[in-house]
């Protein structure tokens, strides 16, 4: 089978039963993307293809053969950490860490989704054509991705700082 | 997970002809229920018929009808303008469901065709119906919280999970199906079974049938319309219960309506006895009221979940309220 992960060409030979975060992990040792429940409840194996955010544990790798796949060790470049790697450090936006890659690739694709227009449960006026990114709209938005230590108060302030057109509000209860 | 081979079809005769080739074989769209329900070994399919590649255009017709493509996945549907103007409860519907992630990969074609189902369903150490074919049915006495209280019977009490479905039962959609024998439609209400005595089938689709597309007929008063979905967390969680609901008001009486409710039985559940009882009616409180008491009339709760019957009558009210003040 043969991507492209993080703009490197890959070629692996993988049973068929190899989900896309069991091949990311096992066969090309890129264990940023975390296993958290492996049924896509969780978000912590987010990766990216082709910019959108999807959950790599419901993904049979053979289905993304010739995809451009970004995980969270692409998110980095020789410039050093991408902005919002910075501003999860600044705002304490983890504390064990686990979640933190999926967290990481979802807020991404999610900041392009607002760029694309795409709508969202609380989206008030779905004929607008911009949305802006609100409270209510990250949290919305971000519900994909679970922490179990509950250092949301962190994340959202990370994400919002690096994305928002408004500043998260301050008394943000986990 | 067991063994399965893997083929990409290029097109419907193609994939048709790949399905009826191998015994077991399943059409796979973006997998979300599927892979996980094999990865329990729940789903053990022979061979999986790759179709994400085909069906992925979203068509307005002359007459304001749309075709969506089996393909399109759940996020491209809920974001097209044409469905933000004119369908707006199909748009907050999806939107409603799943997660961004999920709705990213999730097909039109497989959230039609996910699994009705139960906590029960996946967990192999309890008597399920419906994974095993007489082996009994643990939820009926257990925990049942979320199950169904409409259309239930002594074999399956699951519910199924899609708000999608819920807004396509109430916008009258049809199914374009394709099979060996050609092809047919069917209406979206029809497509989904109620348990009786064979919950293991959750459709009226033959085998190899495949999903092609789905036709949502023209309804201008759909631009109108909401989906109220409730359940026990503000975001990603199946519903309690769901209306999808439009209305069109004509000197202060309801000229048309279409209600359908969601986590309430084994199929999305499309309100006819409601919303004939509603139309040529005001639509005051107290007649919204009684058309909800009417469509669950024969509800029954299990142990846990009586609480939804009083819930999706309070439910309907809101949501027709919704609608009829947005038109006052």
């Amino acid at each position: 089978m043969q991507f492209t992960i993080n703009d490197r060409p890959v070629e692996v030979e993988v049973d068929l039963r190899t989900s896309l975060l069991d091949l990311l992990r096992e066969n090309l040792g890129l264990t940023g993307s975390k296993k958290g429940c492996n049924q896509g409840a969780c978000g912590a194996c987010t990766v990216l293809v082709e910019g959108e955010r999807i959950n790599s544990c419901l993904a049979l790798a053979v289905q993304y053969q010739g995809r451009s796949i970004t995980t969270v060790e692409g998110l980095s470049d020789a410039e050093g950490l991408h902005p919002l790697q910075r501003a999860f450090i600044e705002h304490d936006g983890f504390q064990c860490g686990y979640c933190t890659p999926g967290q990481l690739c979802s807020a991404v694709a999610m900041a392009d989704e607002m760029a694309r227009g795409i709508p969202s449960h609380v989206t008030g006026d779905l004929t607008a054509e911009t949305i802006a990114l609100d409270h209510d709209e990250l949290r919305e938005r971000m519900s994909g991705n679970l922490c179990r230590c509950g250092a949301y108060n962190g994340i959202v302030a990370a994400i919002a700082e690096t994305y928002a057109s408004a500043p998260a509000r301050q008394e943000e209860a986990a | 997970m067991t063994p399965f081979s893997y083929a990409r079809a290029d097109d419907v005769p193609g994939a048709i002809a790949l399905a009826v080739a191998t015994p077991d074989a399943k059409y796979l769209g973006g997998g979300t229920n599927l892979v996980d329900l094999m990865r329990e070994t729940i789903e053990r399919p022979a061979a999986l018929v790759d179709v994400t590649g085909l069906s992925r255009e979203i068509t307005v017709g002359a007459d304001g009808g749309v075709v969506i493509g089996a393909g399109v996945t759940n996020t491209a549907l809920a974001a097209d303008r044409t469905i933000r103007t004119h369908y707006p409860m199909l748009s907050r519907a999806i939107l409603a469901g799943a997660s961004a992630q999920i709705r990213n990969v999730a097909t039109v074609g497989g959230n039609l065709l996910q699994r009705t189902r139960c906590g029960y369903f996946y967990d192999d150490a309890a008597r399920c119906n419906k994974r095993e074919p007489g082996a009994g049915c643990d939820a009926i006495d257990g925990f049942n919280r979320i199950h169904a209280i409409l259309g239930a019977s002594p074999s399956c009490v699951a519910t199924h999970p899609s708000d999608m479905c819920v807004a396509l039962a109430a916008l009258d959609a049809q199914v374009r199906v394709a099979g060996p024998d050609g092809e047919r439609t069917i209406a979206l209400v029809d497509l989904h079974r109620l348990p009786g005595g064979s919950p293991e089938r959750d459709t009226v689709l033959d085998p190899g049938e495949l999903v092609v597309a789905v036709e949502l007929p023209a309804l201008p008063f759909a631009a109108h319309s909401t989906y109220r979905k409730v359940r026990d967390r503000a975001s990603y969680a199946f519903a309690l219960i769901s209306v999808a609901a439009g209305i069109e008001l004509e000197n202060g009486a309801i000229k048309d309506v279409r209600i359908a409710l969601g986590g309430v039985a084994h199929k999305p559940w499309r309100a006819f006895k409601a919303e004939a009882a509603l139309r040529g009616q005001a639509p005051s409180e107290a007649n919204v009221r009684a058309a909800a008491e009417l469509e669950l009339a024969d509800a029954a709760g299990l142990r846990d979940n009586g609480f939804k019957i009083e819930l999706a009558k309070r439910a309907i009210v809101a949501t027709l309220a919704e609608l009829s003040g947005e038109q006052a």
